[in-house]
């Protein structure tokens, strides 16, 4: 008898709605047979963290707060994603969009500037990303280069250019030399949604592009295209559809989204521009994407998630001395058991009986 | 396999049970955040072992929390605030970048207090910590003007901050009272740990001749890098004698646990005031390793030297310095420089060859 992986006649549509939570319910598994080994609790370990974030307003906040980033970044990469197309570089669109959108607050610092400086900070971090989207989305469309790899790429290249920036021209006069610039003046910052927490406008802005890009991709033609494009490129050059300019355009809207997602993370929580403005949020929204199915509203439940096992794991080292690591172990093994459990939605699991060649062979 | 399961398991019960058991209303709970893992074997694992001295000294009458790799960018806030939240009467925060949201949290919660480590940010609920660790940058420079050849220190630094210039500056110093024609190489990794980059600048400094290797960074791979190609080194802020047995001459060691010890007594006996302590070989903050591979004299020399900075007869920057330009700089302390110039250092004295960068 053996195992044999089988390929599926057509998609299962019930294993593609089962797959992720299975997927959970796999880790959660995995990750009780941790716990008890490390000695603790599985019971509480997994109540510390998946339920008790959720019943304090703190971490609730702090949950959309974490996933506001990577909801917007994962958003703009489903895009690309469903297209076939390969955006791996949301990290440096991030970095670029805070950077640019950035240097409106460094000029007017302390110059009394109006209220137009945010808004104007938004649309240029939105700009800045989307531009340093356009060099991979260019070169492939030109010259044919990968852009998994051009993308990534530029990823080292835009943390250079910010690492530069706060060392040099823009760094804070009275930082004592720290690589970082003055902290932004109120006209350049995110308002909170509260008067306590760090709950920001951003969230909002995040919920609005969920609801933007399922309206596009289920309503428009434009969605259409994408999926078409992504699913059947020959079927597609027959519709008159192009994939160059998708390529093009799919880039672009997921680079202004992670620039836009940078610039708020900047303007937002954070204050100032300083390297390590993003724990690999580019990185780990690529989780989120396929974690979400692709899938905006997915996308939305699936960045909270994330983010929820960001805050129960810190709360999980507070509480009961959780080491971090086991965290980072957490979100590897949900990211393997969910490209796991998706091979079942075209593949299935099948016990034969030993075929009679193999019994020769090992004779 | 079995067997060692179990191991692990009543290790990690073990561990539980000294970290957290019951009755924490009694108990005052200390938390720390830390900038690196505290494997990274220098600051934040010094950081760790102060801690943990800590925990050893006043047993169950504490309770402690670490919260590891924090960044000082988005996270560190909310981490912050998250121990302020759970009870942790006392907190310490181990990094500059964190003055501050410290000083945020520390505004919001008024009854818990903070600890802030070599920043100059303070309230009435958050005091401010460092070693003067420029005292031993000195003995290194003394050390390492009598034992290079070539008369070239390569030497890594991190950010240009008033704190790593005051180390380069007084290792110049030092290393001028045996071998005025001393010059040192400086190559800025801008990052406290990664150690490919820590690794690659004592390469590069190598390959451009210097023969004594020190860093300001947070990672053993500048002790490994020199101990492969044979170079003298210093380790830094934990003794990195494994990574070198043979070619490390000392290593400044930070010594947090007494300090910790103290604060936490402090807060027991309700004494605890926020404070500004800046504590050096004296006081035994700053501790030197065991001064190694080097030829008698040498090893004499820095036994006195340290002897002469205890004894307070030897300050590092004792006037006149001079500036790069040649002209003494203002000495606002009397015999040398006073602690706001030394804490806000931003220049280079006679003898470095080089600009700090973005001045």
């Amino acid at each position: 008898m053996q195992l044999v992986l089988e390929k599926r006649a057509e998609r299962s549509t019930k294993i593609a709605i089962l797959s992720p939570l299975l997927a959970i319910a796999l880790t959660l598994v995995t990750m009780s047979i941790l716990f008890a080994i490390l000695g603790k609790n599985p019971i509480a370990a997994l109540y510390v963290y998946f339920v008790e974030p959720l019943t304090d307003s703190f971490t609730l906040m702090e949950i959309a707060v974490k996933a506001t980033p990577l909801v917007m970044i994962a958003v703009g990469l489903s895009l690309c994603y469903l297209a076939n197309v390969w955006n791996i570089g949301a990290e440096g669109q991030f970095i670029m969009g805070a950077v640019c959108g950035s240097y409106l607050a460094v000029v007017t610092n302390g110059t009394g500037a109006g209220p137009w400086v945010l808004p104007a900070m938004l649309v240029m971090g939105a700009a800045g990303g989307a531009l340093w989207a356009m060099i991979p989305a260019l070169c492939k469309v030109r010259y044919g280069a990968n852009e998994i790899l051009t993308s990534l790429m530029l990823v080292y290249v835009a943390d250079l250019i910010m690492d530069y920036l706060v060392r040099g021209p823009w760094r804070d006069p009275k930082g004592m030399n720290f690589p970082t610039t003055a902290s932004f003046d109120p006209v350049a910052t995110v308002p909170t949604l509260f008067e306590t927490g760090r709950l920001h406008w951003g969230a909002i802005v995040a919920l609005i592009v969920v609801a933007l890009a399922a309206v596009m991709l289920g309503r428009t033609i434009k969605g259409f295209e994408i999926r078409v494009v992504g699913a059947a490129p020959r079927a597609a050059r027959f519709a008159g559809f192009s994939s160059d300019r998708l390529v093009l355009f799919t880039f672009a809207v997921s680079g202004a989204l992670a620039g836009l997602a940078g610039i708020i993370e900047v303007a937002g929580p954070v204050g100032v521009l300083q390297p390590g403005i993003s724990p690999g949020y580019g990185f780990t929204a690529i989780i989120v994407a396929f974690l979400g199915r692709l899938n905006p509203v997915g996308i939305l439940i699936a960045g909270l998630f994330l983010a929820l096992t960001f805050i129960g794991g810190e709360g999980a080292q507070i509480s009961m001395k959780i080491p971090l690591d086991l965290t980072k172990v957490f979100q590897g093994i949900l990211l393997f058991y969910v490209l796991a459990c998706d091979s079942l939605i075209l593949y299935r699991i099948r016990l034969i009986a030993t075929p009679k060649k193999a019994i020769h062979g090992t004779a | 396999m079995k067997k060692l399961m179990m191991t692990v398991a009543a290790a990690a019960l073990a561990i539980a049970a000294t970290g957290s058991s019951a009755s924490a209303a009694e108990k005052l709970k200390v938390g720390f955040i830390y900038l690196g893992p505290i494997g990274d074997l220098g600051w934040t694992y010094r950081h760790e072992v102060g801690r943990q001295e800590m925990v050893k000294e006043l047993g169950d009458k504490i309770e402690t929390t670490y919260l590891e790799n924090v960044n000082e960018g988005p996270d560190s806030e909310r981490s912050i605030e998250q121990l302020a939240r759970t009870g942790h009467q006392l907190i310490f925060t181990t990094s500059f970048g964190y003055m501050d949201p410290t000083l945020k949290v520390a505004k919001k919660y008024p009854k818990i207090m903070f600890e802030h480590a070599t920043g100059f940010k303070s309230a009435p609920n958050m005091g401010t910590y460092s070693g003067k660790f420029y005292e031993g940058r000195y003995i290194q420079g003394v050390i390492a003007g009598k034992m290079s050849k070539k008369g070239v220190l390569g030497y890594i630094g991190s950010f240009p901050i008033p704190e790593v210039i005051s180390g380069i500056n007084a290792t110049i110093l030092g290393a001028q009272t045996v071998n005025p024609d001393i010059k040192i190489k400086i190559i800025w990794v801008n990052t406290w740990f990664d150690p490919g980059k820590e690794a690659d600048a004592a390469k590069a400094l190598i390959d451009q001749g210097a023969d004594i290797i020190m860093q300001h960074t947070d990672s053993p791979a500048a002790v490994q890098v020199a101990a492969q190609r044979g170079v003298l080194a210093f380790g830094q802020d934990s003794d990195m004698i494994k990574f070198g047995p043979k070619i490390q001459l000392t290593s400044i060691i930070d010594n947090w646990g007494p300090y910790y010890t103290r604060q936490a007594k402090a807060m027991l006996d309700g004494a605890w005031k926020a404070g500004d302590t800046w504590d050096g070989l004296k006081e035994k903050m700053v501790v030197m390793a065991p001064y190694t591979n080097m030829p008698d004299d040498v090893k004499a020399l820095a036994e006195k030297t340290e002897a002469a900075i205890v004894a307070g007869t030897l300050h590092p920057f004792k006037c006149p310095v001079l500036g790069q330009d040649g002209k003494p700089v203002e000495c606002k302390g009397g015999a040398a420089l006073d602690a706001g110039q030394i804490l806000g250092m931003n220049f280079y004295v006679k003898g470095v060859d080089d600009k700090i960068p973005g001045k």
